[in-house]
């Protein structure tokens, strides 16, 4: 099982998809353990009572049926499937309408839907958020910019409350999943792909109520991962193929040019004394 | 969340050939420097000796070739590069620098013999002194710009041809891969440029690909892939050095490619990125929480009086 895992950490993260189906074939008897341990894009379905589209994920599953977050209905249809409590649903309805608007405002289209359910031990709830954004030219994509474009944030949070101290103990877990194609076809195909998973904690007042909290630190851990992989992670590919090929003409101190030259200069400096 | 029982209990087992394949497939897509991890984890999950080996027999010689593996060569010649201009058959490679033939070992990823060429897979003394001249200047390009990389000239077309005698093809080929675990980086830069030379026209047309990748993961795991083709013609010009021209011409279209991939990578952060998420909301504030909830249960409070109209 943990060369399984490894094997998945090593595939290229454009080959995922195929490499956990591969897994899953070869493996049948551990296939919970390497779903519930893989990050893959989040299939769409559609409910058609509500003419909208809700996200899938283990949270909103029974068997093979899946709960919409708008009419709380699975499908395929289940007679008796797990269900929220009243409390909790209302709380997921507001999350999914409030969530959907801020869905819009940052992704300008996409998809959302969120789930709230009781954790084992019967303390406090548990949420996941899920947001999914097809950026391609054929899809929600406004600038024409991307050949192919998906991004797919999982966050799921943990939520316990000191009722004494009116205080909220949030736990957030996110995966953010991202690909990207360009497509500008005179410089030739260029992407970028991969996915990385963060975690947050903090203790805060219950008085703006759970949706607010859970909201404002989504909202912050989206904006560090997205600066994160966009600043960090894809600049570090970029060194990677500098190093592979320096930019010649360049003097730069670390460049196989310019150590070359610190060398020429220090033995020259050497027989000059 | 909750788990049926599934009305099989047994589990469907794959064929033989079929758990080669997936062998196979994980093998040949091993990132640069990893594919003795890779391997060590395929044979696994094969759980089966015999399975692993076969799709090790399979993979490795593909894989070596796809990657342009360069092995050393035991009589301490060099490097021999393996690449399908060279292949000769399945286990021998031609170093057109050495005029010799290298016997490889692919799942072992060793050279075990050399041997000199035989004159039927050289090229004619005419050819070769255009692809000498090639070569030595693309040795001193590879070496000033690519740390760590290999290069090869081959003749792949009008190996015969003498002067005057027509079109000949050179095929340049450079390969620069690095994987450093303990900084969670790995890539591989992969040039491949056709050159046909027609001597009696004194031109040179290149047709080339670059093809990139590059891996990042600390903490995460991000790569970029990323290849372009290119295509001119240049001049051969009396006196000067049909080596140097046509390198320098390589050394230049190179250089493009890394201006438009540094392009491309500036764009992202303000234009490509927007496609997938904003950095902030068009109000250029951040989210407003409250407000949005208020809005909410005004949204709710219309759809039941449209509801009920």
């Amino acid at each position: 099982m943990e060369a399984a895992m490894d094997l998945m950490r090593r595939m290229p993260p454009s080959l995922s998809q195929q490499a956990l189906d591969s897994l899953l074939a070869l493996l049948p008897a551990h296939s919970s353990e390497l779903l519930s341990r893989s990050d893959q894009p989040l299939q769409v379905a559609y409910d058609e009572e509500f003419d909208k589209h809700y996200l899938l994920c283990d949270y909103n599953r029974d068997g093979d049926s899946y709960r919409s977050p708008w009419s709380s209905k699975y499908k395929p249809e289940l007679e008796d499937g797990v269900q929220p409590s009243p409390e909790l649903r209302k709380l997921e309805q507001e999350a999914n309408e409030v969530f959907a608007i801020y869905r819009d405002q940052y992704y300008e289209g996409g998809i959302s839907s969120v789930y709230v359910w009781e954790p084992e031990d019967g303390k406090g709830f548990a949420a996941c958020v899920l947001i999914k954004k097809d950026g391609s030219d054929g899809g929600d994509g406004r600038r024409g910019l991307l050949q192919e474009g998906a991004w797919d944030a999982i966050h799921v949070v943990e939520v316990k409350e000191d009722q004494e101290r009116q205080m909220g103990h949030y736990c957030l877990t996110s995966t953010v999943m991202l690909a990207l194609t360009t497509a500008n076809r005179a410089s030739g195909p260029f992407s970028l792909s991969g996915s990385i998973t963060r975690q947050m904690e903090s203790d805060i007042s219950l008085e703006p109520g759970h949706l607010c909290n859970m909201g404002r630190l989504i909202e912050e851990m989206e904006s560090k991962l997205r600066n994160g992989l966009d600043q960090v992670y894809f600049g570090k590919t970029k060194e990677v193929v500098f190093t592979l090929r320096e930019p010649l003409g360049v003097m730069s101190a670390s460049s196989h040019v310019g150590q070359t030259l610190q060398r020429m200069i220090v033995n020259d400096l050497a027989h000059s004394r | 969340m909750e788990d049926r029982i599934s009305e099989e209990d047994e589990y469907e087992e794959l064929a033989d050939d079929q758990k080669v394949a997936i062998g196979k497939w994980f093998l040949l897509n091993a990132p640069p420097g990893q594919v003795s991890q890779v391997a060590k984890d395929v044979r696994e999950v094969l759980m089966d000796e015999r399975l692993y080996d076969q799709a090790a027999k399979e993979a490795f010689p593909e894989y070596n070739v796809k990657n342009m593996i360069s092995l050393e060569m035991p009589d301490g010649s060099g490097q021999v590069l393996l690449t399908e201009f060279g292949q000769l058959d399945r286990s021998r490679y031609l170093d057109p620098r050495t005029a010799s033939v290298a016997v490889v070992d692919h799942v072992k990823q060793v050279c075990t013999e050399v041997r000199p060429a035989d004159d039927e897979d050289l090229p004619s003394a005419y050819v070769e002194g255009f692809r000498f001249s090639v070569d030595a200047a693309l040795m001193k390009y590879v070496d000033d710009a690519f740390q760590g990389g290999e290069c090869s000239v081959y003749c792949t077309k009008g190996k015969d041809v003498e002067k005057s005698g027509g079109e000949f093809e050179l095929t340049v080929v450079i390969c620069n891969s690095s994987y450093s675990p303990k900084n969670f980086r790995g890539g591989c830069w992969q040039s491949v440029w056709r050159v046909l030379i027609n001597e009696e026209l004194r031109t040179a047309t290149l047709q080339g690909t670059i093809s990139v990748n590059a891996h990042y993961f600390e903490e995460g795991n991000v790569q970029l892939e990323s290849s372009r083709k290119f295509n001119d013609t240049v001049t051969l010009q009396d006196g000067k050095d049909a080596g140097t021209t046509i390198v320098h011409v390589i050394e230049h279209l190179e250089s493009v490619y890394l201006s438009s991939l540094e392009e491309q990578y500036s764009n992202l952060s303000d234009r490509t990125f927007k496609e997938l998420r904003r950095k902030l909301p068009v109000t250029r504030t951040l989210f407003q929480w409250d407000k949005a909830l208020q809005l909410s249960l005004t949204r709710e409070i219309t759809r039941e009086f449209s509801n009920k109209r």
